[in-house]
This record gives C-alpha cells, sequence and structure tokens, in this order.
C-alpha cells in the first residue's frame, strides 16, 4: 500500500514543475566560453576571410619573422574594421538585453522591451533630431561635436519617452500591463511620426544617416564609438549588482516591495535612469535593433531562473553573444553587400515575441 | 508598558472620501489583535496606514515611539513586517526564493535555519523548488506568510520584538492552515511580537485574538475584549444580521448567524 503511494507520489513529482537551477558560476564560465568562441568565428568569417591558421599573426599574437603583404592586409581589416565592429556588437547586444531584463522586472512583465515600447524610437527620433538640426542651425564648424551630442541626444529621447510612459502606465503604485503596451504603441507611433518628419526635411547625407537609425546597423563601429560605450557599461554592470535585490522583490508589487524594506521611488529612478542610457548609447552606436531586449532575458530565465542577480549579468554575456552572432551573419549572408542588423533580429525575434505570448496566455491577464 | 504602536486621530481622506475617520489605536507588545468589520470599512486602509505604505492625511502614526514616516524603508522593515494581500508573482520564483526574499540583505547561511523553519511552520517543505505561479492560491498564501516571517524574525533579531501586520492572511486557506496560520501568529505573540491582523471569520478572530477591534464605516465602533466586542448588539448594527452568541467549554465565545433562510 505505502509502496503504490509512494509510486504514486513519484510520477506526481516528475510531472510537477520543480526548478533545479545551475550554479551561477558554473552558468557565466559557460556564457563566457561561448562568447570567446562566438567572437573567434565573427573574426574569421566576412568579406575578406581569415582562416583560423592566419589568426595568430593577424592578431599580432605569433609572427613568423618575415611580415608578409597578407598578414598585413589582415591586421588592417581586423583592427580597423573588423575586431571594433565585433566589440560594439558585443558591447550594444549586452546592454540592449540588459537593459530589456531590467525593464521587464520594473514592469513586472516578461513582455516589456525598450524597442517594443518606443524608448528605442524615442532614442532614434531624438538623434535623428540632432543629425537634422545641429546640421542645418550649428553649422559645418562644429560638426565634429556630432560624434559626442548623438549618444547624448539619444539617452535623452530615451529618457524621456520611459519617464512618460512610466508616468502614463503606473497610478496608485500599480503598472497596468495594457495601458503600458498599449501607450507603448502609441508613444512609438510619435516618435515614429517624427522622424518621418525629419526623414522629409532632411537632405540627401541626413536622409543616410537617419535611414541608419532606423533599420540598425553595426557598420558604424569605431574604436571612438566604444570608448563612449565602455564606460556605461561598466557604470550600468555595477548598478545592475546594486539593484537586483530591489527588482527581485518588486516581482511581489509596489506596496510588497516597500514592506520588505525596498526603497521602491528610488529603485525606479534608477531603474529608468539605466534603462534610458543603455538604450540611449546602444541606439546611438547602431541605430534600433528590436527584440535582443526580449529573447535573450526570457531563454536566460528559463534556463537559470529569474533572480536578477545572476539575470542581469548572465543577460549582458549572453545578449553580447547573440548580437555578435547576429552581426556576423548580417554582414556574410548578402556579401558583399550588408543586411541591416535590425532586420535580423526582427525576423528572429518578433516570432518569439509571439511564441511568448502565446505560451503565457493564461498567466498574462491584460 | 511602552507601545508598539500607537496611532492617534488618523484619518485618511481620499478623493474627498473619509476612508478612515479619526482612529485612535494603541497596540501593547504580545497583543493579538484582530480587526473585524464589514466589506468597505476601512480595515484594509487602516492596516496599510499602519504599514506606513499609506501616509494618513490627519494625525500620528508611532512605532516603537517614533513617528512612522521617520523610518527610511530598509529600517522600517526591520521593526515590522506585513502580509499583503491578493500577491500575484509572474516571473518563475522558486517557493525558496520567494521566501528568502524576506531575508533582506543577510546572507543566505545566516538566515538559513528561520528559512527551514518557516517552510515548516506553514507546510512548504516539500514545495521548496517548486515555481509559485504554478501553485494552489492557498499554497502561495502560505508561501507570501512564511517569507514574511523570515523578515520578522530577521528583524528581531537585530531589533527586539516587532510588529506584525496581516491582511486577510486566512482569505484562501482550508480550514487546517486557517488554524495552523493563526496559532503560528499565536505563537509570535507569545515571544512580544504585537500581531495585528484583519480576519473575515469572526469565530476564527474571536477564538484567537486577545482584542477585537470593529471598524465601521470608518470609524472604531468598538474596541474590546471578546466578550466586549461580540454582542448580538453590535453583530446587529455593523453586520446588520441577527445572531446567537454561544460559549464553548473554555469561555470563548462563538457566534451563529440567524437570518440565514433554513435549507429547504
Amino acid at each position: 500500500m505505502s509502496a503504490l503511494a509512494d509510486a504514486r507520489g513519484k510520477a506526481v513529482d516528475s510531472r510537477i514543475k520543480r526548478s533545479l537551477r545551475p550554479p551561477a558560476s558554473l552558468t557565466l564560465l559557460c556564457l563566457c566560453a561561448a562568447l570567446v568562441g562566438t567572437a573567434l568565428i565573427a573574426v574569421t568569417l566576412g568579406a575578406a576571410g581569415i582562416p583560423l591558421a592566419r589568426l595568430p599573426a593577424a592578431l599580432g599574437l605569433w609572427s613568423d619573422g618575415a611580415a608578409s603583404p597578407l598578414v598585413a592586409r589582415d591586421q588592417l581589416v581586423l583592427w580597423s574594421i573588423r575586431i571594433p565592429r565585433i566589440v560594439a556588437a558585443a558591447m550594444v547586444g549586452g546592454l540592449l538585453a540588459a537593459s530589456g531584463a531590467i525593464m521587464q522586472g520594473l514592469f513586472r512583465n516578461p513582455l516589456a522591451d525598450p524597442a517594443l515600447v518606443g524608448v528605442s524610437s524615442g532614442g532614434a527620433f531624438a538623434a535623428a533630431a540632432a543629425i537634422v538640426f545641429t546640421d542645418s542651425y550649428i553649422g559645418e564648424s562644429i560638426r565634429f561635436m556630432q560624434q559626442q551630442l548623438l549618444p547624448l541626444a539619444a539617452f535623452a529621447g530615451s529618457l524621456a519617452t520611459t519617464i512618460i510612459l512610466y508616468s502614463i502606465a503606473s497610478r496608485a503604485g500599480r503598472t497596468s500591463i495594457a495601458i503600458f503596451l498599449l501607450a507603448g504603441i502609441a508613444i512609438a507611433a510619435i516618435a515614429n511620426a517624427g522622424i518621418g518628419l525629419l526623414v522629409f526635411i532632411a537632405d540627401d547625407r541626413q536622409l543616410r544617416d537617419i535611414t541608419f537609425w532606423m533599420l540598425g546597423s553595426m557598420s558604424g563601429a569605431t574604436w571612438g564609438k566604444i570608448a563612449t560605450l565602455a564606460p556605461v557599461l561598466a557604470v550600468a554592470l555595477l548598478a545592475c549588482i546594486s539593484i537586483a535585490r530591489g527588482l527581485d522583490v518588486l516581482v511581489l508589487g509596489e506596496a510588497e516591495a516597500f514592506h520588505s524594506g525596498v526603497d521602491v521611488e528610488r529603485l525606479k529612478r534608477i531603474s529608468i535612469i539605466l534603462v534610458s542610457a543603455m538604450t540611449g548609447v546602444a541606439v546611438s552606436v547602431c541605430g534600433v535593433v528590436g527584440f535582443v531586449g526580449i529573447v535573450v532575458p526570457h531563454l536566460l530565465r528559463l534556463a537559470i531562473g529569474p533572480a536578477h542577480r545572476l539575470l542581469l549579468p548572465a543577460s549582458v554575456i549572453l545578449g553580447a553573444i547573440l548580437l555578435v552572432g547576429a552581426d556576423t551573419m548580417a554582414r556574410t549572408i548578402v556579401a558583399p553587400a550588408e543586411m541591416p542588423i535590425g532586420i535580423l533580429t526582427a525576423a528572429v525575434g518578433a516570432p518569439f515575441f509571439l511564441a511568448i505570448l502565446l505560451r503565457q496566455r493564461s498567466l498574462i491577464s491584460l | 508598558m511602552t507601545p508598539m504602536l500607537q496611532a492617534s486621530s488618523v484619518s485618511v481622506v481620499v478623493g474627498g472620501a473619509t476612508l478612515v475617520d479619526t482612529v485612535d489605536l494603541r497596540v501593547n507588545p504580545g497583543e493579538m489583535i484582530a480587526i473585524v468589520g464589514p466589506n468597505g470599512a476601512g480595515k484594509s486602509t487602516l492596516l496599510r496606514m499602519l504599514s506606513g505604505d499609506i501616509t494618513p492625511t490627519r494625525g500620528t502614526v508611532e512605532l516603537k515611539q517614533r513617528p512612522l514616516r521617520a523610518y527610511p524603508p530598509r529600517e522600517l522593515a526591520r521593526h515590522r513586517a506585513m502580509l499583503s494581500q491578493h500577491v500575484i508573482v509572474t516571473f518563475p520564483f522558486t517557493v525558496e526564493e520567494i521566501v528568502y526574499m524576506g531575508a533582506g540583505d543577510n546572507s543566505r547561511a545566516t538566515v538559513a535555519p528561520l528559512v527551514e523553519s518557516a517552510l515548516d511552520e506553514v507546510g512548504l517543505r516539500g514545495f521548496r523548488h517548486r515555481q509559485l505561479p504554478t501553485l494552489s492560491g492557498g499554497e502561495q498564501q502560505r508561501a507570501h506568510f512564511a517569507r514574511v516571517l523570515v523578515q520578522l524574525a530577521c528583524g528581531e533579531a537585530l531589533n527586539g520584538p516587532g510588529l506584525l501586520l496581516l491582511d486577510e492572511p486566512t482569505s484562501s486557506l482550508d480550514l487546517r492552515h486557517q488554524i495552523d496560520l493563526v496559532e503560528t501568529a499565536r505563537r509570535r505573540a507569545q515571544n512580544g511580537t504585537a500581531v495585528i491582523a484583519i480576519l473575515h471569520d469572526l469565530n476564527l478572530a474571536m477564538r484567537f485574538a486577545d482584542r477585537l477591534v470593529l471598524l465601521h464605516r470608518g470609524r472604531l465602533a468598538v474596541d474590546g475584549s471578546r466578550s466586549e466586542a461580540m454582542t448580538a448588539d453590535t453583530i446587529r448594527t455593523i453586520f446588520e444580521v441577527d445572531a446567537a452568541i454561544s460559549y464553548t467549554d473554555g469561555g470563548i465565545p462563538f457566534l451563529l448567524p440567524q437570518t440565514m433562510r433554513p435549507v429547504t
């Protein structure tokens, strides 16, 4: 009798959803290894192929004494084009994925993504406005400022969008998911209308720059842009550690998070600024690249659980892997031409988004 | 005795409606108080005000003789713990992860024994690796109660007996777990914790609380012992129900509503 009950208990036990998480250090180690692997593959592929055998010489790790013209060409391709691009893609991917994870924690909603709800569009609109207006009104003499101005404008645009979104969607400490998504759609539409207007008044050169923002591309990556990305990424990573516990507890709702000792208002402010800075600076480098912020944290939650202390750093690494991979595809599948990376991530990410929606239809009540 | 909690003439006015109207309440350490009253009487609003979640429009609330608003959130959480109604968790946190959330910044190793005993007290030890959103409403409510118990224990380890606030903690629980929960709260009260719970089941309230606070239209109608609070008259005035009140062998009153239509 008890054996029967035991067997029945085990059968029930195997069917119920248990979650045993893999150890954190192992997860991060595996992800780092995968990132190095992806980066190595990305380095060898491209319009000018550099096979693995030539890689050590091209990287300057090993030299056979006689510098052949082939090695010189490889080195030029690697250090001035390919490596900055891969590094920038990795950083942008990390920023987008982590900002998606923070935004989902903030809104307690696995479908929140900076690109989906118009935060990226707001940044792109501000960047486009900066392109058009600095050209027209500031004049040629200080065009060099554009390099510095664009990330700032994109950040300001993203920040404004996030704040508007938050104030519309939350009332009396509760965030309505339906209002949030609908407001996001409306804000994205307004930003896109603004971009359309800017396209209308832009000249040919400005038009090319703006189109670049709207489709998203890593082709503009330079060491200079990496220098802008690096400090934001570093500060964001540190900040992520400090808000991780707060975001965990916030899943209980704002009131309950406050009861548990979280300074909810401060947490929300930090999260909003972080999401805006991370999205804004990413947008300023590569334009609007969507869905990285949804796909990456969602996959990770399935594998390692939703605790932000691990989810945020893991998102940074997996986001980097994903975007380096996507960018490598973008510049190889139609070589020597290039596909905008935003098209690729949307083509993969949008069906993924629908899949999450279908899976969680019962859990998410709008 | 210095009071654990002292609310002096507190009122909450929202959009012209007075939800809580000039309530005075003094709670001593080790007391177990049940707040009862009909729907819309202002019970939850009063409790959220006592937790610091809502600032009173008028009047003051002092916890351990210090104004509630003078506590930063983190410190407040070390003196009082509160269990809200209807906590919905969207991400797949496990029961264990939820219970550890009560531990604040303390290291896992330090609080592990507290977490174990809380899981035992709510009977969820075997559910620790289950994802919370896959559990029944009652099981989720017990998991959140365990989390709140851990928070209370962590705070009390630092600051001595604290305040435990429970907003309809038994709403989704079966009879066995209702009694378990109230007995757990009772044990905390015996160690000096002041417990305030909103309870809808008047018999459960009378069985466990030292003192009953009846709210009616935002005002404090009755504040007294079981026999003072539970008279046929007050039940008729406040709940609009005729009820017979009897006593158990132990002298605890119980209530039988009389206006129900007989089953035919």
